[in-house]
């Protein structure tokens, strides 16, 4: 007995326990925060554009810097990739629903609360979060303008979404698999986003620990981060960086099983080493808890320490290299097709390769002493979040999007918005390398004149890449609504697996029988 | 190749060509700079040089395995009229591509390693210097010899806001730079007296965070006489990016009678402590004082930045006893941004300073503030 969906708008929305009604909810917050976290980023661009202080204070600037990146991680990425997890997880499995439906409700409209609550601080008294988004102990802590407690809350409360989001998505893979569907059957999207959840419960307290700490320091007298009261300034690093390591595979993971989907489908052939896919995943899952010192090679670890985290680190390459390499081979003797979601994915195979390099050169801890806290490290993370998890993202948006609305979006269009994007994001990251390396510390305001030349063209770059956004907006708006109407159940000719089984637009319940996978 | 594919291929080879350019660019031009600096000690040249291997190392794997995909780009397109074969899985190449690369790994660590030992080579220094990061400046103590001084930045606030023309060295020029012997190794002892700081020095390869209530130890020792400049890399607040550190190398002759030099001073400063300073001689310094060590926070006419830092306009403290003025200057405000200066200006400045405070913006005390009375009000603690 299918029905529809509520015909009142609010109660369709607020109270909606429909997977795919809550990823698109989830969809179009992450895109809101990314616009925001980009403007942002526009600020910082404009005021690098020259050196001198043109157009904010360095106060300001700081806390630009610090909201640009707790948006974008905390408020676009992740939630977008909760948002494809939570439309695509169950058609992928042969599943009605999530097996939480109101905690996935819940999940997701804390969120709003949660960043409306870190956003108005900017317009309060002292200002924003001005530390930085790794808010390093004792400038977050005595040194923090007051507001640092709203953005403490906001912190807990984004916390406790993803908690919640990961069980969700946990208790759905383990028990509403149709049958048949056996976990080394499971599509790469679906392992990748298991073990990203079972990162997520694992460090998500961590983080909620530390922010409480600091919440303690500053309001009840305690010395966790305080040297003069018997703390350590540096247990902040430690704690935060043991979160904060597995928090970038989080985000990245997903991002590999978007990329996992899409290659063999424009390919027209199978993934190439799926067992060795699932067991690199699960490795790279594994090390990200036991490197999480190479943050911190500068704050004069014993050797044998600085040593250990050189090696482990050094040892990532081993199973992100092993995944480059599938990827590559599938496409090898495909019967290649280059479809936007197709260039968003080699694009994310060969910049995220890059910023893999860069990666292994940042692990040498000699090295790194000259790398560390420089633009080399913002070129480096920018390479693998952006050119990494946004373009996978992206990549997604468009893959799907034909198959959940059954419009199909302007091809032209979605190659331009590439184009555009691929050359401005390496105009705008490609130069701070140049600029880490020729010696521009990271989070400054103002700068010497020898790093003129490069932040002008990096910042030109940015803007571009800004524009492209809005032009992504444009085309999924026009897809939505005026796009060409498609029925093809499959959309793309190479596409396999029990999503691409159900008609085309999916309607609003699916798999409420459960399909059986041979 | 059709003009369209050859145009795909370009474009999404730029990064492996920026790569190349990287890797072949000298560190010579200083503007549109690619690379970073080799160095003058044996540190950084170390480091450079580990850094180079990695690049190269790199190149190598990003020119094999994006060839390829080039290769498959071109010659496995469906518009050529290819068929997809349908393998799905090698187990040979599956082992291959993970031992090999391990082995690259394990080749690459050992260069890596004894990079690395030569960072932490800090025993048996000649020379002892002790640095301190403070919001936002550094301070430079040679240890045993009584020198000890403030090294801040000296580009003006015209400069930065654009009232006036950028400097040939804006942002990279400072009061008094650190001044060290060449030929002799020098052992940094860095730490922080608020937030953490970060102390570098690329030509030197020296980075260590300067952090409360630790210390880090880092190491140089150079045959090159020269002025290096470096930077605070760690997020320190509002004006990270307005401390900058200027470290001269000089021959050791020109050193020893540097530091005479300084010892000399600090003998002459001990004499104006006792002596009867005007009102227009406290004010002249005071307001020198208060542009460089106060203007930061409390801003240039005192009126600080609400909800951060408190206006000094009317203040309590500023218009209420001396001694309690005094002393907020030398016991700094626990658990706040207002540190101690008993440490950061000499008695002459803090009383200077404090005079200033009292008489300008509004503020009409009256009253004069001598250096003795900072003396004998520390003598008293």
């Amino acid at each position: 007995m299918a029905h529809g969906p509520s015909e009142n708008f609010f109660s369709r929305w607020l109270f909606s326990t429909n997977h795919k009604d809550i990823g698109t909810l989830y969809l179009w917050f992450s895109f809101a925060m990314f616009l925001l976290g980009g403007a942002f980023a526009m600020v910082i661009r404009a005021e690098l554009f020259q050196p001198g202080m043109q157009l904010i204070k360095p106060e300001f600037f700081n806390q630009m810097t610090t909201m640009h990146g707790l948006v974008m991680v905390f408020g676009a990425i992740m939630p977008a990739f909760v948002g494809l997890a939570n439309w695509m997880i169950p058609m992928m499995i042969g599943a009605p629903d999530m097996a939480l439906p109101r905690m996935n409700n819940l999940s997701f409209w804390i969120l709003p609360f949660a960043f409306a609550i870190l956003v108005s601080t900017l317009f309060m008294e002292g200002g924003g979060p001005n530390f930085g988004w790794t808010f390093y102990a004792p400038l977050s802590t005595t040194y923090a303008p007051d507001t640092v407690n709203y953005f403490i809350f906001g912190v807990h409360i984004m916390g406790a979404s993803s908690i919640m989001g990961s069980i969700n998505i946990i208790a759905t893979v383990m028990n509403m698999r149709a049958p048949g569907m056996t976990y080394m059957k499971m599509p790469l999207f679906v392992w990748t986003w298991v073990i990203t959840a079972f990162l997520l419960v694992a460090v998500m307290p961590v983080l909620a620990g530390a922010v409480t700490m600091m919440l303690m320091d500053i309001n009840f007298g305690t010395s966790f981060f305080d040297a003069a009261g018997g703390g350590d300034p540096v247990l902040f690093q430690h704690v935060f960086w043991f979160f904060g390591h597995p928090e970038v595979y989080i985000i990245i993971l997903p991002a590999f099983g978007v990329v996992s989907q899409i290659i063999p489908t424009f390919s027209r052939k199978p993934l190439f080493g799926y067992s060795s896919m699932v067991y690199a995943t699960a490795s790279i899952a594994f090390l990200s808890f036991i490197v999480w010192a190479h943050h911190m090679f500068t704050v004069g670890m014993p050797i044998a320490g600085e040593l250990y985290f050189m090696y482990a680190t050094m040892l990532i390459a081993v199973p992100t290299g092993v995944k480059v390499f599938n990827w590559v081979t599938t496409m090898y003797k495909g019967a290649l097709t280059f479809e936007t979601p197709m260039l968003f994915s080699i694009a994310f195979v060969i910049l995220f390769t890059f910023g893999g390099f860069t990666g292994m050169m940042l692990s040498i801890a000699a090295a790194d002493t000259q790398y560390h806290d420089t633009y080399f490290v913002v070129a480096h993370f920018h390479y693998v979040m952006v050119a990494g998890a946004v373009f996978s993202g992206t990549a997604a948006v468009y893959y799907w999007l034909p198959k959940w609305c059954g419009r199909m979006y302007d091809e032209t269009m979605g190659k331009l918005q590439f184009w555009i994007a691929f050359i401005a994001f390496n105009i705008t990251f490609m130069p701070q390398h140049f600029l880490g390396l020729a010696g521009m510390p990271r989070r400054y305001s103002d700068y010497g004149l020898q790093f003129a030349d490069w932040n002008m063209v990096s910042s030109i770059g940015a803007f571009m890449y800004g524009g492209a956004q809005l032009l992504f907006l444009y085309n999924v708006i026009r897809t939505i609504g005026w796009g060409k109407p498609i029925s093809d159940p499959k959309v793309w000719e190479g596409a396999e697996g029990l999503e691409w089984t159900l008609p085309t637009p999916a309607p609003f319940h699916t798999f409420s029988t459960p399909p059986v996978v041979k | 190749m059709s003009k369209r594919a050859r145009a795909l291929f370009l474009g999404l080879l730029s990064p492996a060509i920026l790569l190349l350019v990287v890797g072949g660019a000298s560190a010579e031009d200083a503007a549109w700079n690619l690379n970073m600096p080799r160095g003058v000690t044996e540190v950084s040249q170390a480091a450079y040089d580990i850094h180079m291997i990695m690049i190269w190392v790199c190149t190598v794997i990003g020119v094999l395995v994006f060839g390829f995909m080039f290769y498959i780009m071109f010659a496995h397109r469906k518009s050529r009229g290819v068929t997809a074969a349908n393998f799905h899985e090698n187990l040979t190449v599956e082992i291959l591509w993970t031992i090999v690369p391990a082995l690259i790994l394990i080749v690459m660590a050992v260069p890596a390693t004894t990079a690395l030992l030569k960072v932490y080579d800090t025993e048996n220094p000649d020379i002892d210097i002790k640095v301190t990061g403070y919001q936002w400046k550094w301070q430079y103590e040679y240890i045993g010899e009584g020198v000890k001084f403030m090294s801040e930045l000296r580009t003006s606030q015209d400069e930065q806001y654009g009232r006036a023309p950028k400097g040939e060295h804006y942002l990279r020029e400072v009061t008094q730079p650190l001044v060290i012997p060449a030929n002799k190794k020098v052992r940094f002892l860095i730490t922080g007296n608020d937030v953490i700081h970060s102390w570098w020095v690329p030509d030197f390869a020296v980075k260590r965070d300067a952090i409360p209530g630790l210390f880090t130890a880092a190491w140089a020792k150079t045959d090159q006489p020269g002025v290096y400049v470096g930077a605070c890399t760690e997020l320190c607040g509002k004006d990270h990016s307005r401390m900058p550190v200027v470290v001269e190398v000089k021959e050791e002759a020109e050193y020893d009678a540097w530091l005479a030099g300084k010892k000399e001073e600090a003998v002459i400063y001990q004499s104006t402590i006792g002596k009867e300073w005007t009102n227009q001689e406290l004010l002249a310094k005071g307001e020198a004082v208060y542009a460089v060590s106060c203007a930061g926070c409390h801003q240039a006419a005192g009126e600080g930045i609400p909800g951060v830092f408190p206006a000094l306009v009317g203040s309590s403290i500023v218009t209420g006893p001396v001694e309690g003025h005094i002393g907020i200057l030398i016991n700094g405000v626990a658990g706040s941004a207002m540190q101690s200066f008993a440490d950061q200006l000499s008695e002459v400045d803090i009383a200077a300073v404090i005079h200033y405070k009292r008489n300008s913006w509004g503020n009409d005390m009256g009253d004069i503030v001598q250096p003795v009375d900072v003396l004998n009000y520390k003598q008293n603690q």
